[in-house]
């Protein structure tokens, strides 16, 4: 597909979005929903064909924000699905990992960094946060701290995902401890 | 009722046999072929994100350029092209080459550097002797333009802060000379060697549509026969002006990583030959004042893939959002494509032939890992894996 092809691609999935926004000739935005994520990000990838690069969380101003940036090679476009979660006390958005893999590692990322939960991911355990992190303190969240250390409590344990528990027959020595 | 078998299950880490960084690799055992991977990462988180927001504009180059001390040249580059890309700017042709010349430098130092480690871990430790000796003229050449060996902090929006002297470019072309035929001599002499080939052929298989799902860029993708190469595909820098080859491998083992960095080592030397002989004269960097509101995304070439940069403005003089991705954190995944159904000897190989880079992939304090049991060491694996090529040399031999 040349860039004209693509455009015209795109504009199938219009129907799912709030707008098309193209910044540049080759760098297009696709502005929706997080309740039609899932489905403008498997059209992305299954029908067009654009390489999955990463996902970014934002906190913004009123609202959480997840931008999947995709690469279309053949054209050299940048596509990114930019997708706003209205909701700030709960936020969450719908998991791509069960047709994307690569995107696990990129989902629990931001679950650790912003708090925004992900059904439907297969795995979702802590990522980059120690395990001995407090629950419910975000790093990246405009209103969490980039200078203190986080005070809350210290709570041991289960939730803070381990690795190996998922793994048949392996104890974690802490839940031994228990 | 019978109690049911646990499987067992073999730890290599938090401290990793190949790279030295701090990772953790919980292998699912049955006999010698591993049936299940589960990976723990961020032992060493440093939050550069996080810094990034607290950072003007321009101070954030030094800082992404310390994301890692390999791609420093890349980080920046992607950064930088992202601000410009806000900004509406594009920097003067001369600084466009002199980046093409540091970024490609970068790439063959740290491609040569992974052929010596691979070396090294299947036993061949004059190809690690050699590839690193090999390696230092590089260095020397990149210290010579920027001032430093790693780290070269030396782009900024809007251009570049030193400029490649033209005095310099004569001697840089005879060094290029003598690099070019010191690493066309490893390359034969590891291309040709047949144990080489017994060892690493048809070991730590990533097929093509696994290379899709997992979204590996770099090497790791051009070795399982997906030509994508971001010098090519969106160009940036002088890229466009030169003439290369991207290189692809269809099989996707650990045989075809090897080949596809090795022979870009030599594409690397055709490009900086190219740009030297044509950089432009001028002046190599043009003033910025400043950064409007907006996004903007840039991209870069690393020597392990592509580096990815999202920038966010409100129109302050610090971004409020900066994203970095490291080709890494794509590339460490899908291990769990590769290594499943290998043998225990071939993990070390197939996991460094992603040639794996952890400070980029976790970017946040230092967190001690209590819990893990060590079953079987980094040393005893390279042991096993060495132990492997032995047996095939003695088989051919």
């Amino acid at each position: 597909m040349n860039q004209q092809e693509l455009n015209n691609k795109l504009a199938q999935i219009k129907d799912r979005l709030i707008d098309i926004e193209q910044k540049a000739s080759n760098r297009i935005f696709l502005l929706c929903e997080a309740q039609n994520n899932f489905d403008v990000n498997k059209f992305l990838f299954e029908d067009v064909g654009a390489r999955f690069v990463i996902a970014t969380g934002i906190d913004g101003e009123d609202c959480f924000e997840v931008l999947y940036h995709y690469s279309y090679d053949q054209t050299g476009c940048m596509i990114t699905i930019k997708a706003f979660i209205r909701d700030r006390e709960q936020p969450k958005i719908q998991s791509i990992a069960p047709f994307l893999p690569g995107a696990e590692w990129i989902e629990r990322e931001i679950h650790d960094l912003f708090g925004i939960d992900f059904p439907g991911h297969p795995d979702m355990r802590r990522l980059i946060l120690a395990d001995d992190w407090p629950q419910g303190v975000y790093p990246l969240r405009k209103d969490t701290s980039r200078t203190k250390p986080p005070t809350s409590a210290f709570v041991p344990g289960k939730a803070c995902g381990q690795l190996g528990r998922t793994i048949e027959g392996v104890e974690s020595s802490r839940e031994v401890k228990e | 009722m019978r109690r049911e078998m646990k499987k067992p299950v073999l730890v290599v880490g938090p401290m990793h046999p190949l790279q030295e960084e701090m990772e953790c690799f919980h292998l699912t055992v049955d006999g010698e072929k591993v049936t299940d991977i589960d990976m723990r990462i961020s032992y060493n988180h440093r939050g550069i994100e996080g810094i990034s927001e607290t950072l003007q504009f321009d101070q954030v180059p030094f800082l992404v350029s310390r994301v890692c001390g390999i791609c420093s040249a890349s980080h920046p580059l992607a950064y930088v092209q992202a601000v410009e890309e806000i900004a509406g700017v594009t920097p003067p042709d001369r600084a466009l080459y002199v980046r093409t010349i540091i970024n490609e430098l970068e790439r063959i130092h740290s491609h040569a550097l992974w052929v010596g480690l691979a070396g090294h871990f299947i036993g061949y430790d004059t190809v690690f002797m050699w590839a690193w000796k090999y390696r230092e003229p590089v260095l020397d050449l990149l210290e010579e333009i920027t001032g430093n060996r790693n780290n070269y902090g030396n782009v900024k929006v809007g251009g570049c802060r030193e400029d490649i002297p033209d005095e310099l470019i004569p001697k840089m072309l005879k060094d290029l000379d003598e690099i070019e035929k010191k690493m066309d001599m490893l390359i034969k002499a590891v291309l040709d060697d047949p144990i080489i080939h017994a060892r690493l052929k048809g070991v730590g298989i990533l097929s093509k549509e696994d290379a899709i799902r997992y979204a590996v860029a770099g090497p790791t993708a051009r070795g399982s026969g997906l030509a994508i190469d971001v010098r090519r595909d969106d160009p940036y820098a002088a890229y466009d002006d030169l003439d290369w080859n991207v290189i692809t491998r269809p099989e996707g083992d650990v045989f075809a990583k090897a080949v596809v960095r090795l022979l870009e080592i030599l594409e690397s030397i055709k490009i900086i030959r190219q740009a030297a002989k044509k950089l432009p004269d001028g002046p190599v960097a043009i003033q910025v004042k400043e950064i409007p509101p907006g996004e903007g995304t840039g991209r870069a070439e690393a020597p392990r893939g592509e580096t990815f940069h999202y920038v966010r403005s409100d129109g302050g003089n610090r971004p409020v959002r900066h994203k970095v991705r490291a080709p890494s954190f794509v590339n460490v995944p899908s291990f769990k494509a590769s290594c499943i159904g290998s043998d225990i000897a071939d993990v070390t190989i197939t996991l460094a032939a992603v040639d794996p880079c952890y400070s980029c992939t976790e970017r946040l304090a230092v967190v001690e890992s209590k819990d893990h049991k060590v079953i079987c060491d980094g040393e005893e694996l390279i042991k096993l894996s060495r132990e492997k090529t032995a047996r095939l040399r003695g088989s051919k031999g």
